[in-house]
């Protein structure tokens, strides 16, 4: 496999799988929890790290997927006392754990291959240095099996437990009636957002992690109705702006992440002004539509 | 240890940078209060982001890496990002948190697009524009903090002119229009100002820092007060305060950042708060708790 081909089954991937859990979020209105999640695992991926002094352990995921879970503990707590706002605890809560991994990165792990530069930023292409190798053969970049895994993880559970999402997602009140826990669901979820953000920012950053997880699944919102469709509408979308997005990346040789952000954002233009039951551009042609109605009915 | 302190009260680096920061605090405290109150404490955090395309093209335009110019492009794109948002809410339905995380990370995205572009020009001045994502106060010029002190007292003046208009508008919008008064136009104004303010801070302290400056040190004040006038100076004296004892901080103690320090300050100033604050803190809400129950047992005993 040519390196180019495999940044962009990589940004495919990526995309895909940001694309699944944060469509949850855009339904259940917690888009800045994904903002506030990409950036303290940061601070799980540290802590961890001073553990086991290896930035290649399976124990980093882990450190980082409690720290997300944690964050949303945090502002959740915070927020039932009724002291502060939701929005002003995440505001709060993200930016001092976020504080706190810089300060432990900047004062003890100077040696470290730990830089703040790559886990804002990311860089895609820099994944096909990293190979996988079994029994002495080189089957691929590492990237396409670990962001592969997290796919399947997504899709797989996401498909297992559809239904309950669904209805904890649309009416929660009617989950706790049925008998299973919203509050578990939600804890769920927000597990997996955390684990997605891990696999995803070493490719994209934590900013644009953010473009993955809620861009294309706002476009896909503004496109159907219907949950079964909204997902791989989603997923979708999110890999053609991972293909478009390395086209033009490649071209104009600028960053390959930013570039698929920026491609997410036309694609939602797109969809805001020309979806054919929600945009723009319909609602003007159905105002005019009724006028003219009203018009002739006079005349 | 003191007479470290004393000597670095006497340098003059320290002095800008302790300067800058304390004027930071004020900006984003006093209009922090406004943004907590309207519950747009992210919006700090949506538009400090959006404006980095905004460095970059000032850049590429004018190549020129002067503060102003860059800070220029900065505001002009954070204040389109705003508006960007709240179009998207209001012509669509998506919901505002989706709108700005959308726009933030787009926008941060082609600002990294456009960071990447202006890296290979001859004169690449991307260690300069650099310093908008991460923020770096040691940095800071004696003309940044001429620059923050004229806007600082911009801010703060067109407050003060406005200071019922936006009280009105953060309260009660409605009772507001009904009066008679523009609230569309207030609140750009109040918008702008915001946008304003975040903008000025994030060469301090970075995109990813500035929603804790403009949340922490209102949340804080909040705590202490119903008045809108003391949460205001409060929060301004918090942000002031934070700004100072972390740069204190991070020049006496070895390769410590300044301004991860100053949010941990501001942080702790806002848990401090929310833990002790009379009338509203935990405890003194446990402890009324406790007070009532106790109350409720004797009346019980004393009938029986």
């Amino acid at each position: 496999m040519s390196p180019s081909f495999e940044i962009q089954l990589v940004a495919v991937i990526v995309s895909a799988a940001c694309a699944l859990p944060g469509t949850f979020l855009v339904l259940r209105k917690m888009s800045m929890m994904s903002d506030a999640i990409t950036h303290t695992i940061l601070l799980g991926i540290v802590l961890a790290f001073f553990l086991t002094r290896d930035l290649n352990s399976p124990l980093l995921i882990v450190g980082a997927a409690l720290m997300g879970v944690a964050t949303v503990w945090l502002t959740e707590t915070l927020t039932k006392t009724h002291l502060i706002s939701e929005d002003s605890a995440i505001g709060i809560v993200f930016p001092l754990l976020f504080a706190i991994a810089i300060i432990l990165i900047s004062r003890y792990a100077g040696k470290a291959h730990l830089d703040t530069d790559s886990v804002l930023l990311g860089e895609l292409a820099y994944v096909s240095f990293d190979r996988m190798v079994v029994f002495g053969v080189d089957i691929g970049a590492k990237a396409i099996y670990t962001s592969g895994a997290l796919l399947l993880v997504n899709a797989v559970l996401i498909a297992v437990f559809y239904k309950e999402l669904k209805i904890a997602s649309f009416d929660p009140m009617l989950a706790a009636v049925m008998g299973f826990s919203p509050t578990l669901i939600h804890y769920g979820l927000m597990t997996l957002v955390s684990l997605t953000a891990v696999g995803a920012f070493q490719a994209a950053g934590s900013v644009l992690v953010v473009a993955f997880m809620i861009g294309s699944p706002v476009t896909a919102y503004l496109l159907t109705d219907d949950l079964k469709v909204m997902l791989p509408l989603s997923a979708g979308l999110g890999a053609l702006s991972g293909v478009l997005g390395y086209q033009c990346a490649y071209v104009l040789d600028v960053s390959i992440a930013g570039s698929m952000a920026v491609m997410t954002g036309i694609i939602f233009v797109l969809a805001f002004f020309f979806s054919p039951t929600k945009g723009i551009v319909r609602g003007l042609l159905r105002r005019r539509a009724a006028l003219t109605r009203v018009h002739n009915n006079k005349a | 240890m003191m007479e470290a302190v004393l000597s670095l009260l006497g340098d003059y680096t320290f002095q800008i940078v302790a300067l800058g920061s304390a004027l930071l605090g004020v900006i984003s405290g006093a209009l922090g209060s406004f943004a907590v109150l309207r519950r747009q404490s992210l919006l700090g955090d949506g538009v400090s982001h959006a404006a980095l395309p905004g460095v970059a093209i000032a850049f590429l335009l004018t190549h020129d890496k002067k503060t102003e110019i860059l800070l220029l492009g900065a505001l002009l794109m954070g204040f389109l990002g705003a508006f960007a948002i709240l179009g998207i809410v209001r012509h669509s339905r998506v919901k505002f948190d989706s709108a700005l995380a959308l726009v933030m990370s787009v926008l941060f995205g082609l600002g990294l697009v456009l960071l990447t572009y202006s890296q290979k020009m001859p004169n690449a001045g991307q260690a300069g524009l650099k310093r908008f994502i991460y923020g770096q106060a040691s940095t800071l010029l004696q003309r940044d903090i001429f620059l923050m002190m004229a806007i600082g007292t911009v801010l703060l003046l067109v407050v003060i002119l406005f200071w019922k208009e936006f009280k009105l508008l953060s309260f009660d919008p409605e009772f507001a229009a009904a009066l008679g008064f523009n609230t569309g136009k207030l609140d750009l104004l109040l918008s702008f100002l915001l946008v304003l303010a975040i903008i000025t801070g994030i060469q301090t302290v970075g995109v990813v820092l500035m929603s804790a400056m403009l949340t922490a040190p209102a949340v804080a004040a909040r705590q202490w007060s119903n008045r809108l006038w003391l949460m205001a100076l409060l929060a301004a004296v918090f942000g002031a305060a934070s700004g100072v004892a972390g740069t204190l901080l991070s020049s006496l103690v070895p390769v410590l950042p300044t301004g991860p320090v100053i949010v941990v300050c501001v942080t702790l100033i806002a848990a401090f708060s929310l833990l002790f604050a009379p009338e509203r803190g935990v405890l003194h809400r446990v402890y009324r708790r406790l007070k009532n129950r106790a109350q409720f047992q004797t009346a019980r005993e004393s009938k029986i």
